[in-house]
């Protein structure tokens, strides 16, 4: 890189014509047109605003996935109980994301730690048990029972799941040895439904509450959620992070991170996340030094847009070249 | 008393450069005193608010970056608007609903024109001469830009809300920073979003603004006209370097 000596913008600007410019003028009149275009473009098109899905119009419009999901995690099966760090540490396999030994994913720990089958199932029915003794017989089974007995019961109860039909508010299981599983579910499900569910995740040692990060990791285990951002084109392989509800924009300029996404090896790579934050990281570093990359930054004296932008200036330049009869200064684009 | 008081004044005022036994200047000790005299130097008023330009800042292409500005006033002034009736406001109510239809199309325009100015900067070289420094802010300000918008979505209280969080926390997760910036804690968010984020954007905007007006608009690629090299422009061939 050339060093520059800091010269005068009047040195600069030698051999330039100045007109008369009101940059203050312009940028009121800029401000003043921008308000009617946002006015009217807020009062034609308006904005989305799709509802938020609760725990409780989950399982009243999608019983039998909530079930599935409450006892998925009850099992140590659910996204958000195999997730790994942040979430949990016991879990590093194929879901925490990783290139070879590079695996920050791990090395920053857990700082929001689920434990998934005490924070979605034990805990909320535990809380509701007390006036409910059948529920809270069930939860002494259940709890008092071995592992392999727990993990018998929850492996049966997970297949009869798959053939279970949902009649009114309830889900109906075939026959089988499921322990305590059908009226701990039963009751899962009454929590759902009727909303206590959603007080349940949020309720901390805290009085105010903003981290939505129980339910929010709840409702990403289940069905229910992604069957909805399927249908709005919403998932990760549907462009999914630029778009939004409805006819809008959305975030157009993710348009590059999203991409990534849309194609091989990233649409099925398993560490595609982090391969991408990494290119995109690469590339926005790029794109802030292309003043010091050669080449990237002699594109723009490569395709001549300039000669549209500047093209009174250099036909200008040519004019005076012309009337002074002399051979005309070189002004071509390189 | 009043004696004591105009010493006092005396001794606090700023004094002037004056000449030393040699006849030179010697210039007012001191930090404040340094940062005045290089403010000024740098950066006097004549320089940042010219009342001309040069004869080829003639395009459209120049009035995206004050449109960019523009877009941010509308965007800022609608989310303080928001900010203070309350997050759960424009559910609820028409007129909320509209402030926040104008914070969506003011944020929408002040992409789109941001863009617009990005592109047509790169198409103009416009970090020529000096002016690498320049390019580089209106990056980063494009890269916080992201953020800010980013946030917004995630604490609109609805399913773009949910749904943009479940998608996203997996890319940050997979850095290793999810547990430092967890998009599903939706008040770390407005307080990135509504605070953090306007402030850093807005002061990236100033230090941007001040850096174009310090420098002045680039010449046009290949001027023949050009200050050469030795007096610190480009060369006459219109070499591209920063």
């Amino acid at each position: 890189m050339r060093h520059h000596r800091q010269i005068s913008k009047k040195e600069y600007y030698r051999g330039v014509q100045m007109l008369p410019y009101d940059l203050i003028k312009e940028l009121a009149i800029a401000t003043g047109v921008m308000l009617v275009v946002v006015l009217v473009l807020a009062a034609v098109l308006s904005s989305p605003d799709e509802p938020s899905v609760t725990v409780q119009s989950w399982a009243k419009a999608a019983p039998l996935d909530y079930v599935t999901t409450a006892t998925a995690e009850l099992a140590g099966t659910a996204e958000s109980a195999a997730y790994g760090p942040p979430y949990d540490q016991h879990h590093q396999g194929d879901d925490v994301q990783a290139i070879g030994p590079f695996a920050p994913q791990i090395w920053f720990g857990v700082h929001v730690p689920i434990n998934a089958a005490t924070d979605y199932v034990l805990q909320p029915l535990s809380e509701s048990s007390p006036g409910d003794p059948q529920l809270a017989a069930a939860l002494t089974e259940y709890r008092s029972a071995s592992h392999a007995q727990q993990q018998s019961w929850l492996t049966a109860y997970t297949a009869a799941l798959g053939k279970a039909t949902v009649s009114g508010d309830t889900v109906n299981v075939p026959q089988g040895h499921y322990g305590p599983l059908p009226t701990m579910m039963d009751a899962m499900l009454e929590l759902g439904r009727s909303g206590a569910m959603d007080g349940l995740l949020l309720s901390g040692q805290h009085f105010y509450q903003t981290d939505y990060s129980l339910p929010l990791m709840f409702m990403a285990s289940g069905g229910y959620l992604a069957g909805l951002a399927h249908q709005y084109k919403m998932e990760g392989n549907q462009w999914g992070m630029m778009n939004e509800t409805g006819s809008y924009p959305g975030q157009a300029w993710l348009w590059l991170y999203t991409f990534w996404y849309q194609i091989p090896p990233f649409l099925t790579a398993t560490n595609a996340d982090l391969i991408v934050v990494i290119i995109m990281g690469v590339l926005s570093i790029v794109l802030m030094l292309l003043p010091l990359i050669p080449g990237l930054r002699d594109i723009p004296r490569w395709v001549p847009v300039h000669r549209l932008v500047w093209r009174n200036y250099y036909q200008e330049i040519a004019r005076v070249a012309a009337s002074r009869q002399g051979p005309a200064p070189s002004a071509t684009s390189g | 008393m009043t004696e004591q008081l105009a010493a006092r004044r005396d001794a606090a005022a700023p004094t002037p450069a004056a000449p030393d036994a040699a006849g030179g200047m010697v210039e007012e000790p001191g930090w404040t005193a340094a940062v005045r005299r290089n403010l000024a130097r740098r950066m006097p008023l004549t320089e940042l608010l010219p009342s001309t330009q040069p004869a080829y800042v003639g395009s459209w292409v120049y009035v995206f970056g004050v449109t960019t500005i523009a877009a941010l006033v509308w965007t800022i002034a609608s989310g303080t608007i928001l900010a203070f009736m309350g997050s759960a406001w424009w559910h609820t109510s028409a007129l909320g609903h509209f402030v926040n239809s104008v914070h969506f199309w003011g944020a929408q325009m002040f992409f789109l024109f941001m863009v617009l100015h990005l592109w047509g900067k790169f198409w103009m070289a416009s970090w020529r001469d000096g002016r690498a420094a320049t390019w580089a802010v209106g990056v980063v300000i494009f890269l916080a830009s992201i953020v800010t918008a980013f946030t917004g979505y995630l604490i609109q209280e609805n399913f773009d809300s949910q749904w943009i969080a479940v998608n996203a926390k997996d890319a940050i997760n997979a850095t290793g920073l999810g547990g430092f910036f967890n998009v599903l804690n939706f008040g770390q968010m407005y307080g990135i979003h509504v605070m953090l984020m306007p402030i850093v954007v807005t002061l990236l905007v100033v230090l941007h603004i001040l850096q174009v007006r310090t420098r002045g608009v680039v010449r046009p690629i290949g001027d023949p006209y050009t200050p050469t090299p030795e007096t610190g422009g480009d060369t006459p061939e219109g070499r591209l370097e920063a």
